[in-house]
């Protein structure tokens, strides 16, 4: 099958984290290039990788899945340590509980801005010096920016741990900023900005239609910012946010690979034991968004959209508002609904009534508040939008009288059970959920016993999750036209 | 088919350990032979419960028709949309209902398939691997909905700066050339394709001639080898290619412009490269990485993103292909800036070729390339897919455990020498964007 990315694929959509650096596969059969998606993935790959990797938290209930210990140092550093001892490679990250929720109104995209300047130097080492250590001695690094954390990590030879460890603890609140560094990392993220937003019609559209589904809540607005606020940002604001939120109460050290508790713990103890803590940190509350009470449209005129196409998000709870079984339920349903195709919307939309190129459905699990379920499908070229969605709401109505069948659930729970155990194979995946989780609220324990709970899902669990939160007043529902104005794409 | 008289037994005709430096534990590749003599490189690894299948086949989209571009992509998208009995939904199910991850591509020298399986689904997973090669069906729905994807996606590219660019930079360095034409075809070409045209594509580039295997993960020897006789033993003997010419890159010197209304101007550059087992590649590839290789401390990174704030992204890269060597590179800056961000990569290209790096630099990149080799081996997949590159390369089995000497071994006036060699010949640049308005050199 053919991974229709462009367009489909709606990274801001899905309030994904952005990164300082676009990665890039090595290797000559695939290369992430300017934010592109190798095509070669499949759409259920893309989905799951979506859905599982960025936002959701998994593990392994198999018993072979790997030891994970979680331990606390005095300072308060939230220490996970996840063993993979197939090869002498580690990744160390620090998660920190902060992220463009946290972000006071009119200062949209400083927390990832900060991000971008953590790599500027602290009085013991100067700019670039930490990066260049990384480079030396073989190592990889990034970081990246969500509403709910920022994350920096390196993986690197596992002999290497100690010193990345230092370089880490001392930016933690060492950072020192010189306008000559921030101004022209400003233009950087101007032209991220533009990479990611400005030239993407699809991630226009989201932003859109984020701040239509969030009426009152912080994730209304972009992790990148809003570029009018973007340009105003500054160096005290960034310093002021750092020493704000950046203390060793409110991180996360996440370190995967050949490692043993013991050494990592006497490690963190000698290393990010010294960080002192600086800041007390107040609890996360935003502000709730109230009872959605009506459906909202956004519509997008972008000259060089070639195909329309429609999104749809409701308001739905994340794994951590949620109610017990509710948050494993959407996942369940979001497989049902639109994951590979199989699934429902893809059957009727894509083969069977042929209206549509493109169809899906996705949940966002991992949010420490309220989060999103989505649905996007690209019509084929003689069907308007209006027809689409109408195809559309005609099957989840379908689907919310008649349930799912036996069969549906224990397809959908073993592919998502199955997702736990291929992540085995991946360190940076596993030390990925686990700093998500304990970023948004959730624990160690709660990522452990992700496929049990998924096992248990219900059919009537499903159906309930369907019933209450597909309901068109929770929603947004996007249009992405080339102009405004054209009969065929105007709503009914 | 297996000679049942035979015994079962597969051969390990060769093997190397895969030691790191500093590193205490070893994993082992096995050159496994089936009973049949198909060839595969395994690492067996019971630490995880699954099985990671890499394969790699002569082909690749050199091999569609000259008319019909996308010939091959196209197939990759429906080997797993229906085969044998099963229909494309019945296929799709038993993928979904065992768990298995089965996806293939067509890029431009090679058709390339993957499979990931848990270990207890294998027998399924290996089953509808072999279905899907041997015996795609083509059906009309799942065909003409595909043709619909791709036509969507192209639709998409021809108002995307990216594509736009890379398109034409192709397009451009290779006029009637296969590497000339797009992998997932153009708007002309993908209504014109057939299920004959996919059919005879399979029939020419899905054989046992070139292909190339990799495993890793929970499976003994005995049991691959069985393996590899009951999923790749049914396909033809010998491929059907037409032969490809060399490719000689056109264009250099030149700097192509597309007008395009969106904020961001792309920027895509490239000149001709060295070859894979050409004695210099090495040395080229660390002068790659000195000037626009993967980490925050290139030449290009420094100049461009972090001493002036022009860009998020900017790197170079060497792309080796079977009929044509290249080295590639991309950026995209802001409309206004985009002839002085071309400025001052050209700048820092003709510094590279006509000063070479310096010693620190080139210890730097020694330092980096041999510290991150291992970072390549860390899952399953990235270590099968390594195998296959490797003996695609035709680097030898002992290959992992000498690259960290052949990175040490290059000295300066290597790099030096061959930095000129690399980068004196100059690029063919394609910007799109606003700023866009002439060509000229």
């Amino acid at each position: 099958m053919i991974a229709p990315w462009a367009g489909r694929i709606d990274l801001a959509a899905l309030r994904a984290s952005i990164c300082r650096k676009l990665h890039r596969v090595r290797g000559r059969q695939a290369r992430l290039r300017n934010g592109k998606v190798p095509v070669y993935l499949s759409l259920r790959r893309l989905v799951l990788l979506l859905i599982v990797f960025l936002l959701c938290a998994v593990t392994a209930a198999d018993a072979s899945g790997p030891p994970v210990t979680h331990f606390s140092l005095p300072n308060g550093l939230d220490v996970v340590v996840i063993e993979d001892h197939r090869t002498p490679v580690v990744t160390h990250m620090v998660w920190y509980r902060v992220g463009s929720a946290d972000e006071e109104p009119g200062k949209s995209g400083l927390a990832h801005f900060l991000e971008h300047l953590m790599f500027k130097g602290t009085a013991r080492n100067p700019t670039g010096r930490f990066s260049q250590v990384v480079a030396t001695v073989g190592g990889q690094e990034n970081a990246f920016t969500s509403s709910d954390y920022t994350a920096y990590y390196q993986r690197v030879s596992k002999d290497k741990l100690k010193l990345l460890m230092e370089f880490e603890a001392d930016r933690m609140t060492g950072l020192v900023l010189t306008d000559d560094v921030v101004k022209p990392e400003l233009n950087v993220v101007l032209e991220e900005q533009n990479m990611r937003v400005a030239n993407n019609p699809g991630a226009r559209l989201g932003e859109q239609m984020d701040a239509a589904l969030y009426l009152n809540h912080p994730y209304g607005r972009p992790v990148i910012g809003w570029r009018h606020e973007i340009e105003a940002l500054n160096r005290d604001e960034a310093i002021a946010f750092y020493r704000r939120f950046y203390t060793p109460n409110n991180a996360i050290l996440v370190i995967a690979g050949d490692v043993t508790p013991d050494e990592v713990r006497a490690l963190a103890n000698e290393i990010y034991g010294k960080v002192p803590r600086v800041a007390e940190i107040a609890p996360r509350r935003r502000p709730r968004e109230p009872e959605p009470s009506a459906m909202r449209t956004v519509t997008l005129a972008d000259p060089r959209v070639t195909q329309p196409s429609l999104q749809r998000y409701y308001l739905a709870p994340s794994a951590t508002t949620a109610k017990p079984q509710q948050a494993e339920a959407l996942e369940v349903l979001a497989y049902i609904l639109g994951s590979g195709s199989n699934s429902r919307l893809y059957k009727a939309l894509v083969v069977d009534k042929g209206l549509a190129v493109s169809a899906g459905a996705w949940y966002t699990g991992s949010a420490l508040d309220d989060t999103k379920f989505g649905i996007s499908s690209t019509p084929r070229p003689q069907v308007t939008l209006p027809q689409l969605e109408a195809a559309i709401d005609g099957v989840i109505a379908e689907f919310l009288e008649k349930g799912i069948t036996a069969q549906e659930l224990e397809v959908a729970k073993t592919r998502l059970v199955a997702e736990t155990v291929y992540a085995q194979d991946n360190q940076a995946t596993l030390a990925r959920w686990y700093g998500t989780a304990l970023t948004t609220g959730r624990s160690v324990a709660d990522v452990q016993s992700w496929p049990e709970r998924i096992a248990k899902v219900t059919a009537e669990e499903v159906a309930d999750v369907a019933r209450q939160f597909l309901d068109k007043r929770r929603s947004v529902t996007g249009y992405l036209v080339k102009e405004l104005g054209r009969t065929e794409d105007k709503r009914s | 088919m297996i000679n049942g008289s035979r015994t079962f037994r597969a051969l390990a005709l060769g093997f190397c350990l895969i030691a790191f430096a500093g590193a205490a534990k070893a994993t082992t590749i096995e050159r496994v032979v089936s009973p049949g003599g198909i060839e595969a490189w395994l690492v067996q690894d019971s630490s995880v419960p699954l099985i990671s299948l890499e394969f790699a086949m002569r082909g690749g989209a050199n091999q569609d028709p000259a008319a019909k571009p996308g010939v091959g992509y196209m197939a990759a998208g429906l080997l797993d949309e229906g085969a044998g009995e099963l229909s494309s939904a019945d296929f799709q199910r038993r993928l979904e209902q065992n768990a298995i991850e089965l996806r293939f591509r067509s890029q431009r020298d090679h058709f390339y398939g993957s499979l990931r399986t848990l270990r207890e689904r294998k027998d399924e997973a290996f089953e509808l691997l072999r279905l899907s090669l041997t015996a795609p069906r083509f059906d009309a729905e799942p065909l003409e909905r595909v043709r619909a994807q791709m036509m969507t996606s192209l639709m998409r590219e021809t108002t995307s700066p990216n594509d736009i660019a890379s398109h034409l930079w192709w397009r451009t360095a290779f006029p009637g050339h296969p590497y000339g034409r797009p992998l997932n075809g153009t708007l002309e070409s993908v209504p014109t394709i057939t299920a004959d045209d996919l059919r005879d594509y399979v029939r020419r580039v899905l054989t046992r001639q070139y292909l190339t295997i990799a495993v890793v993960g929970d499976i003994d020897p005995a049991t691959l080898g069985k393996m590899l006789d009951t999923v790749f033993g049914g396909l033809p003997a010998k491929s059907d290619l037409v032969a490809v010419e060399p490719a000689r890159m056109e264009g250099i010197g030149r700097s192509v412009f597309v007008d395009l209304d969106v904020p961001q101007a792309v920027l895509n550059f490239g000149g001709v490269g060295i070859a894979r087992r050409d004695p210099d590649f090495i040395p080229a590839y660390i002068v790659n990485h000195i000037l626009g290789g993967g980490s925050f401390s290139s030449r290009l990174y420094k100049q461009i993103r972090e001493e002036r704030g022009l860009a998020y992204s900017v790197y170079s890269y060497l792309l080796p292909l079977d009929h044509a060597a290249l080295i590639m590179g991309a950026t995209a800056t802001r409309s206004d800036r985009v002839n002085e961000t071309a400025d001052i990569i050209r700048s820092q290209i003709r510094k590279m070729a006509d000063e070479g790096p310096t010693a620190e630099e080139l210890d730097k990149a020694k330092s980096y390339l041999k510290g991150s080799y291992a970072l390549n081996f860390d899952t399953s997949a990235k270590i099968a897919a390594q195998l296959v590159q490797i003996q695609l390369d035709d680097l030898g089995i002992d290959y992992i455990n000498r690259r960290n000497g052949l990175i040490e071994a290059v000295t300066l006036s290597d790099v030096k020498r061959v930095a000129k060699r690399l980068l004196e010949g100059g690029m063919l640049f394609t910007v799109v964007g606003r700023a866009a308005k002439k060509e000229g050199g």
